[in-house]
């Protein structure tokens, strides 16, 4: 199971570089279904086999939740507002990319001081983890359309999800589904304010939201 | 039992978005308030058993947040159905549906004994409170939403790497229990069987994440936003209650490090942390221009304070712990009182509320006495926790922490005591001037303007009267609750 869980944690990699160093807002967030189901796949890849019914459940909950519901609703929310692409980063295309690459060469550097208690079934698990939350905040903070900060935030977390993986010792099911459902209504509630945005100010970018300061 | 007491405000929750009525809603809400009270009221004549598998249990720390929440939402449940007639006469399905799954996430978190739980029930507190924050349907109000969505939970997110920081910490392939419950975590770092590095590392991330929900200073940016543009009743709950489960979430951490003899590196952080909170506090708070911002930053100011109480150690975890309980009291007052003025005057602007104490005269007496329990001036409960405080960090002799304390102390008296009084002082302005500005549809009933409701005065007046008495004479049962609840965190 080694080769395909591997190939899986360097896909989610890619796959946020993908969200990355594009401007069309749909390929963003392919990129997050893409990171769905491979999360899904990885789950049930990195525990022993045959899989249990624990694993088999969250894997198939987070398949449905963010590999095919999330995707669908930010499509919905995006072909409302009429917005395709992100114009104007904070930090552009070819700049994201290169820092996603000093990121991942980071993210590999500090997974090799931090003291494993145990052998972890991949030895990219954790170094993939901690690059995938780092480029995730990278985009939260490098633009300014509303959706592309939700993308941010899901990619940051997937990452935080994959660590939750390095341990041994299955998480509790009523805590790992509790975290999945949190995500997918977090997603959806900033889903509705975004359509809100969009109502209120005829466009989804998040520039407009300057009124409250001191 | 621990169950029915999350579970019943949540299938009221859902309820209230299947009634037709508005009046029914409201109905609803303060007999769910009730209901809790009564059940939490139960849990002290004996503690109820532990529930699915130990992960929901009630101890004393849990139990006092959760009476506290409890005590404040009866009267606010009360206040929201006077205010929210008052106020724009809009449907309140989402508002009191979303206050009612609010309250079952607050109680989940004082109940959680694992930290993965814990987790899940502070994510759940943000998503059921944003649709409060965004009742008024303003772009104001929309900004301060998404603000507030975003920044937390992306603060949370990281709340929850630390969370699996943690449980690395305890991991151990030989033994076969789940890693994430609290007494267990207790018994490992009590036999310094966690890996340190993992366990700083996990408190760091978690002070971040639950900081950031706390409001503490640098994390506390969407916390002006959100408590001013919240309705009051929200705000009220959202400074008094919310808060404090999020801080309770970083007691449960700290106590894992204090019992792994790692104190007094968390502690020293939380100090840091503590004061900058006010300082930054102390800085917004003077020549703020908007008085419910006011009563925000005072908020941060105040988280500060108990993060630097509990940093303190000692004493001060008691001074910490009380001083949480007196601000809840008074800064519910404070935003019910608030909402008061803002239905009488339709603004929010310091500048155009004056002489509350002659168009309002109970809100205008509730509004000053609350300044002077926030401020922590005798004989209300805060001066003596804000004391406590002082007297730990004097007796320890951290003299450098002890005059800042201080000093922000004065610097927030002095900025709220120009605001509060330039507000209730003075004559109030003339009818026909309170009427311009604010769009028609948002304008009140004459009648609501002009004669305080009795729903509108008693909630803060209730509130009011227990700050004064935890100054005056502290009841032998809270006392001996709160000593209780400092041996689950420094035990």
């Amino acid at each position: 199971m080694h080769t395909l869980t591997d190939a899986a944690l360097v896909g989610v990699v890619l796959a946020s570089f993908l969200a990355l160093g594009t401007s069309r807002l749909t390929s963003c967030i392919r990129a997050t279904a893409i990171q769905g189901w491979l999360l899904a796949l990885l789950s049930v890849a990195i525990h022993e086999w045959p899989p249990t019914g624990h694993t088999f459940f969250i894997a198939a909950v987070s398949l449905v939740m963010k590999g095919i519901l999330i995707p669908i609703l930010l499509e919905r929310a995006i072909r409302q507002a009429s917005v395709r692409r992100e114009v104007e980063p904070f930090i552009g295309y070819a700049s994201s990319l290169v820092l996603g690459g000093i990121l991942v060469v980071t993210a590999f550097g500090i997974a090799g001081r931090l003291p494993l208690p145990h052998q972890t079934s991949s030895t990219l698990l954790v170094p993939t983890a901690l690059s995938t939350l780092m480029i995730g905040l990278l985009l939260l903070v490098s633009r300014t359309k509303a959706l592309n900060q939700v993308v941010g935030y899901l990619v940051a977390e997937n990452g935080i999800f994959i660590f939750g993986m390095s341990l041994t010792r299955e998480v509790p099911l009523l805590i790992e589904a509790g975290i999945l459902l949190d995500v997918f209504v977090g997603v959806f509630v900033m889903g509705i304010v975004m359509y809100q945005i969009n109502q209120e100010f005829d466009r989804l970018d998040t520039r407009n939201l300057n009124l409250l300061k001191d | 039992m621990l169950r029915l007491l999350v579970l019943a405000p949540a299938a009221a929750g859902a309820l209230a978005f299947l009634l037709r009525a508005n009046a029914h809603r409201l109905a609803l809400l303060v007999a769910v308030a009730l209901l809790h009270a009564g059940l939490v009221l139960g849990t002290w004549t004996a503690l109820p058993p532990a529930d699915l598998d130990g992960h929901l249990a009630l101890d004393a720390l849990g139990q006092l947040f959760l009476t506290l929440l409890s005590v404040l939402f009866v009267p606010v449940s009360a206040y929201a159905c006077a205010y929210l007639s008052h106020d724009t006469g809009r449907p309140n399905r989402t508002f009191v549906g979303c206050l009612l799954f609010f309250l079952s996430a607050m109680t989940l978190v004082t109940l959680s004994q694992s930290l993965g739980l814990l987790w899940v029930a502070v994510e759940a507190t943000t998503l059921a409170s944003a649709p409060l924050i965004y009742h008024h349907r303003s772009p104001r109000a929309l900004e301060a939403t998404w603000k507030y969505l975003v920044i937390c939970s992306v603060g949370i997110a990281l709340a929850l790497l630390g969370t699996f920081f943690l449980a690395m910490a305890a991991s151990d392939p030989r033994s076969g229990a789940t890693p994430l419950l609290l007494p267990e975590l207790v018994l490992l770092a009590r036999a310094h069987a966690l890996s340190i590095p993992w366990l700083r590392g996990g408190f760091v991330l978690l002070l971040i994440g639950y900081g950031t929900k706390m409001g503490l200073a640098p994390l506390h940016t969407w916390l002006p936003d959100a408590h001013s543009e919240a309705p009051s009743p929200a705000s009220a709950l959202l400074s008094g209650a919310l808060l404090n489960c999020a801080f309770l979430g970083i007691l449960r951490v700290l106590h894992v490090c204090v019992a792994a003899d790692q104190a007094a590196f968390a502690q020293d952080l939380l100090v840091v942390l503590g004061l900058g909170s006010m300082g930054v506090a102390a800085a917004f708070i003077l020549k703020q221009p908007d008085y419910k911002r006011m009563l925000a930053y005072s908020s941060v100011e105040h988280m500060g304070i108990l993060a630097l109480g509990v940093g303190l150690g000692g004493a001060g975890v008691f001074g910490a712990l009380f001083h949480a309980v007196n601000h809840s009291l008074t800064k519910a007052l404070l935003f019910l009182a608030a909402g008061n003025l803002l239905l009488a005057y339709q603004s929010k602007s310091v500048s155009d509320v004056t002489g509350a104490l002659r168009r309002l005269p109970l809100t205008g007496v509730l509004f000053l006495a609350g300044f002077f329990a926030i401020t922590g001036t005798p004989p209300f409960g805060m001066f003596l926790s804000e004391f406590t405080i002082l007297s730990v960090a004097a007796t320890h002799g951290r003299y450098l922490v002890a005059t800042l304390y201080v000093g922000f102390l004065a610097m927030v008296f002095i900025g709220m005591g120009n605001i509060v009084l330039r507000m209730v002082q003075g004559d109030a302005p003339a009818p026909a001037a309170s009427g311009h500005g604010p769009p028609s549809s948002h304008a009140p009933s004459p009648a609501a303007a002009s004669r305080e409701s009795w729903f509108l005065t008693a909630p803060p007046c209730c509130l009011a009267a227990a700050a004064l008495l935890l100054g005056v004479w502290m009841p032998p049962g809270v006392h001996a609750a709160l000593d209780r609840a400092v041996a689950a965190v420094a035990g």
